[in-house]
């Protein structure tokens, strides 16, 4: 249960640094790592995304020790207002210049908000919607990792071109599950597939079996997921039970993190589908950084967001120190898009106009027990997307900012 | 007439009996609140947190000492009613005398932080819990498959249900236990620790819970917010069923389960909300609930 | 129904207001008009829309003796309305403002006329049945957004003449709604219908017996009750620029109680403190994280058992007035 709740300054002493001179606002560059900290999507992002953009800040001023940045955090309890709020008060009190993370479509479509009001720069990693590099784009911001095109897209069109054309979704009743499942429906119809029906659940549902008997009357030959969290683990770990995947049905989970699959283990989860935007056994580059990350995050792996967040904040630095001031938000948002991306984590890439960060996707499937080697050697790669595929054309979003 | 409904006759009946099953689930869970709010008058709102310590207890046996399922169902209970039976002495105790409100708010309290402890130390995505291999696979009944270990909750639960059940009303212990309840002062004149009866009580109504708990690890994922999932829906069971009514929880459990499976198949997204609907009718026309005494 | 017994009585009951709570009074607006300037005016919003929420609640709880467990269905429903009176009709914040709070009393008047039948646990559980359909209406009803809610509420400008984009002046006009609130209710308690209440929460079936309809004072007490909360639920709506789900859920309707019992139940100021410490203590423990749970619970522990009069009830018990 949590409780909703915002802010107190106990500045008895306001003294604004507004020396001219001062290249970046306040003599550093603040960055403040929002997410759930204490509920259902801690493991995806939390303290985890803390340490990754730790990690970016002390990777980039160990070869530019002209810049001092610092890296706070808020836990924004997937509440709207608590995030906006924390928002509001990091630029409006804190001299923060920079958000990123935010996990949770919604407070990430207010928190964008406040960002553009203020003139900040957004570094989205782990929030689901398309829309924020769609309808809701704004010059302040930058969509990193996955959104809900690309795993629809990504699963949805690998797995009917493999046969399985007709599909029952489990959907989480939040309009974060209706885009899911509207976005792969889609996918699924222009690949010539058929929607047989979908059961809406409540968030925090925790017997699926209803639903998935409603899935096996249905025949239907795919049941997607699209769902996240706790939901997402209880539907999986059911169907096992239910045998929906002996029965002849396969299941696709259209947002799953390796916190989910560890979670859950090998043994219920194997032969699990799903599209991930990085994962730490990709290469050599992601392996040594997942394992100093591990080091320090006692003994667990990163998961696709917190990778984003590392990549995210090292690409804003990048263009800050280019510019020599962090004051402006939209103007180092447009330099993000002039520089190509570079890191260890996700190779070379590049920030589209509208704030989409291009890299590539890949199709994943869960190990089976005895093809793992070790805690979290979890999956493997059944296919790469290359990054002008993996996300909407730019054409289709709807962005204003996009032109012509 | 089942055209008219929309779902052939086959899909309906492997619903019906998902209901009970979750019935049967349900009436065990609330079977530790009832038997709490009967008799001691405790609204025991950490019954959710103490469910999920008993799913949590029954990992630790497994993961550290190697001890299977069948051990923790019983070594589970044991453990967390100790914890009641500390937690009732060292703070409920104190609020016998004052308005139900008090233990509410109490026992609210004591679920945060139950809740929060756990949240902090294992996180949020919850923890395996294999199933275990006598109970699992299943069977094609023809309509639908059944999984074992589902048939295995229903018999577990509709036994407990039974025996708790006939302990409380129909043995000379039960009697001991509501007379204590109902006029202390003479019972404890008559020589019988009153006290020690209401410990024992609670720690029984949590040991209830942790049950529940251990039987839900291999079905529900072990994680510190499986309580508060469950907890409104027990308290729906408990108030419809008649607070301090021991069968009334039990049938309630079982008719929500199939009214919520029911609700699932048609309009799926209010298969939380059908239970208040239910809440508000029964409170609105009968307030004691469907079997209960007043209070 | 609630033991208000222990939090230090009423004293004599009277009309008159008493001179030291003019003082408490004094002391409140002092330190409520200078505040913006040396703390965060969005914080300090914040916390007086819920302490006009706690407030409303503690009418119904400290002086009606009726605990409901679903007053977040005000708070949130005002605070939809009010949102999208403003966003999609076009509103001015001050009609935004009196839709979401009509819409509030609407609700308390079927809401109350179903609950007040009942009492003590089942009235708190009607309430909380009740609050539970409304939450669930609001999570399907297009207009409300779904769990992304109703964002980009403008603030607007006020009768025309003040731009509420500007914190510190939109934080005088909260400071006034709040007081218009607080004074409101403080009329009321000391007032005949306040007497009347008070009498029938401490022996219904004495005042009915004197002819006194109880069911009817219950109810205007429930009305005014929640439109009030509507009010705050409104008036937060057009502070942040939002409306969600969050407002209307049931930890909600459980963070006022805290407030409430935190500050004292059934004191004038209580209500105001307790959401004013609830609120500040969430924003020391959002960086702890996980951590907030498990001190709100403590602090539930604590205050029922040996805290029982809460901070301004045990200020008053030190005092030696009522507060």
């Amino acid at each position: 249960m949590q409780f909703a709740r915002s802010l107190l300054l106990s500045a008895a002493v306001a003294l604004c640094a507004t020396a001219a001179h001062a290249q970046y606002s306040g003599g550093t560059v603040k960055i403040g790592v929002l997410n759930d900290m204490s509920s259902l999507y801690a493991d995806i992002g939390g303290p985890g995304s803390v340490l990754a953009a730790q990690m970016a800040a002390d990777d980039f001023t160990a070869t530019h020790k002209d810049l001092k940045v610092e890296i706070v955090s808020a836990d924004h309890q997937n509440k709207p207002d608590v995030g906006s709020a924390i928002a509001r008060k990091w630029f409006d009190q804190d001299g923060v210049d920079a958000i990123a993370d935010v996990p949770t479509s919604s407070v990430a479509l207010a928190v964008a908000d406040v960002v553009k009001e203020k003139n900040k720069v957004f570094l989205i990693s782990g929030a689901a919607t398309s829309d924020l590099t769609g309808k809701a784009c704004t010059p302040n911001n930058v969509h990193w990792t996955y959104d809900t095109w690309m795993l629809a897209h990504g699963t949805g069109t690998a797995i009917v071109k493999q046969g399985g054309d007709t599909w029952f979704f489990l959907t989480s009743d939040y309009a974060f599950g209706h885009q899911l499942e509207a976005d792969t429906s889609e996918v699924v119809k222009a690949n010539g597939g058929k929607v047989l029906g979908a059961a809406r659940h409540p968030l925090n549902t925790s017997d699926f079996s209803s639903f998935l008997l409603q899935a096996q009357a249905s025949k239907a030959k795919v049941v997607g997921l699209a769902n996240a969290g706790g939901d997402t683990i209880n539907s999986i770990k059911q169907a096992s039970e239910f045998g929906i995947v002996q029965g002849g049905q396969s299941l696709a989970g259209l947002l799953l993190f390796i916190t989910d699959v560890h979670s859950l283990g090998l043994q219920t989860a194997h032969g699990l589908l799903f599209t991930t935007a990085w994962y730490w056994d990709l290469n050599d580059p992601s392996r040594e950084w997942a394992k100093k990350f591990a080091a320090k995050h006692d003994g667990k792996y990163p998961t696709m967001g917190q990778a984003g967040v590392y990549a995210a904040v090292l690409h804003y630095l990048k263009a800050v120190s280019a510019l020599k001031s962090d004051a402006d938000g939209k103007a180092v948002v447009d330099e993000m898009k002039k520089l190509p991306t570079d890191d260890q984590l996700f190779g070379k890439g590049t920030v589209r106009v509208d704030g989409r960060v291009l890299h590539p996707a890949y199709l994943m499937e869960v190990k089976k027990p005895e093809e793992s080697k070790s805690e979290w050697d979890l999956m493997k790669v059944r296919q790469t997307i290359p990054a002008d595929q993996a996300f909407r054309p730019l054409s289709e979003g709807g962005c204003p900012l996009v032109k012509g | 007439m089942f055209a008219l409904l929309g779902i052939p006759p086959q899909a309906l009946f492997g619903q019906l009996l998902i209901g009970l099953i979750n019935g049967s689930f349900y009436a065990l869970l609330s079977l530790g609140l009832a038997v709490i709010f009967g008799l001691l008058n405790i609204i025991n709102f950490a019954h959710g947190a103490l469910y999920m310590m008993g799913a949590f207890f029954a990992w630790f046996l497994l993961q550290y000492l190697g001890l299977s399922y069948w051990w923790a169902l019983i070594l589970a209970p044991i453990g967390v009613g100790v914890v009641g039976v500390i937690l009732e002495r060292l703070f409920l105790k104190q609020l016998y005398k004052l308005d139900h409100l008090y233990g509410l708010l109490l026992t609210f309290g004591m679920a945060l932080v139950i809740e929060g402890l756990f949240r902090n130390k294992y996180g949020s995505s919850g923890l395996p819990y294999q199933m275990p291999s006598a109970l699992s696979g299943g069977r094609n009944l023809g309509f639908m498959f059944l999984p074992n270990y589902r048939a295995w909750v229903v018999l577990v639960s509709v036994s407990v249900c039974l025996l708790t059940w006939y302990v409380i009303e129909r043995t000379k212990l039960g009697s001991y236990l509501r007379a204590a309840t109902e006029n202390p002062g003479l019972v404890q004149a008559f020589g019988v620790n009153v006290p020690r009866m209401i410990t024992i009580t609670y720690g029984f109504g949590v040991a209830l819970a942790a049950f529940a708990g251990v039987l839900a690890a291999p079905i529900y994922q072990v994680s510190p917010q499986m309580g508060s999932n469950l907890i409104i829906v027990v308290f729906a069971v408990v108030v419809i069923g008649g607070m301090g009514s021991i069968m009334g929880s039990i049938l309630t459990g079982f008719a929500l389960g199939v009214i919520e499976g029911l609700t699932k198949v048609f309009y799926p997204e209010a298969s939380n909300t059908a239970i208040f609907v239910i809440m508000a009718i029964v409170l609105l026309i009968k307030p004691t609930g469907l079997f209960g005494r007043a209070h | 129904m609630v033991d208000v017994t222990s939090n230090g009585s009423i004293a004599a009951p009277t009309t008159v207001v008493a001179r030291h709570q003019y003082v408490a009074f004094a002391v409140m607006l002092a330190l409520l008009v200078a505040a913006p300037f040396f703390v965060y005016p969005i914080f300090l919003m914040d916390a007086l829309c819920f302490a006009l929420f706690a407030c409303a609640f503690n009418l119904l709880v400290g002086y009606a003796g009726l605990l409901s467990f679903g007053h977040a269905m005000f708070l949130g429903s005002a605070g939809y309305l009010s949102a999208h009176a403003a966003k999609v009709w076009g509103f001015p914040p001050e009609l935004a403002i009196v839709t979401g709070t009509a819409t509030a009393a609407l609700l308390g008047l079927i809401t109350g006329a179903l609950a007040i039948r009942r009492q003590g646990i089942y009235f708190a559980m009607t309430t909380l049945a009740l609050a539970q359909m409304i939450y669930f209406f609001c999570l399907e009803a297009k207009f409300t957004g779904g769990e992304d809610g109703i964002q980009r509420v403008p603030r607007g400008t006020l009768l025309g003449l003040f731009d509420l984009r500007d914190d510190l002046t939109l934080y005088w006009v909260v400071l006034a709604i709040f007081l218009f609130g607080f004074l409101l209710i403080y009329r009321t308690i000391h007032s005949p219908f306040g007497q009347v209440l008070k009498a029938i929460r401490e022996n219904e079936p004495r005042a009915v017996s004197l002819g006194y309809k109880a069911e009817q004072y219950k109810l205007i007490a429930f009305v005014l009750s929640a439109a009030l909360a509507g009010l705050a639920g409104s008036t937060k709506a057009i502070v942040f620029q939002l409306a969600s789900l969050t407002d209307v859920n049931w930890p909600m309707s459980g963070e006022v109680v805290l407030m409430t019992l935190l500050g004292g139940l059934g004191t004038v100021f209580g209500p105001v403190a307790g959401a004013f410490i609830v609120v500040a203590l969430e924003n020391y423990l959002a960086q702890l994280g996980a951590w907030v749970t498990i001190v709100q619970g403590i602090i539930f522990i604590v205050c029922v058992l040996t805290f029982r009069r809460g901070v301004i009830g045990e200020l008053g018990r030190l005092l030696k007035k009522s507060l």
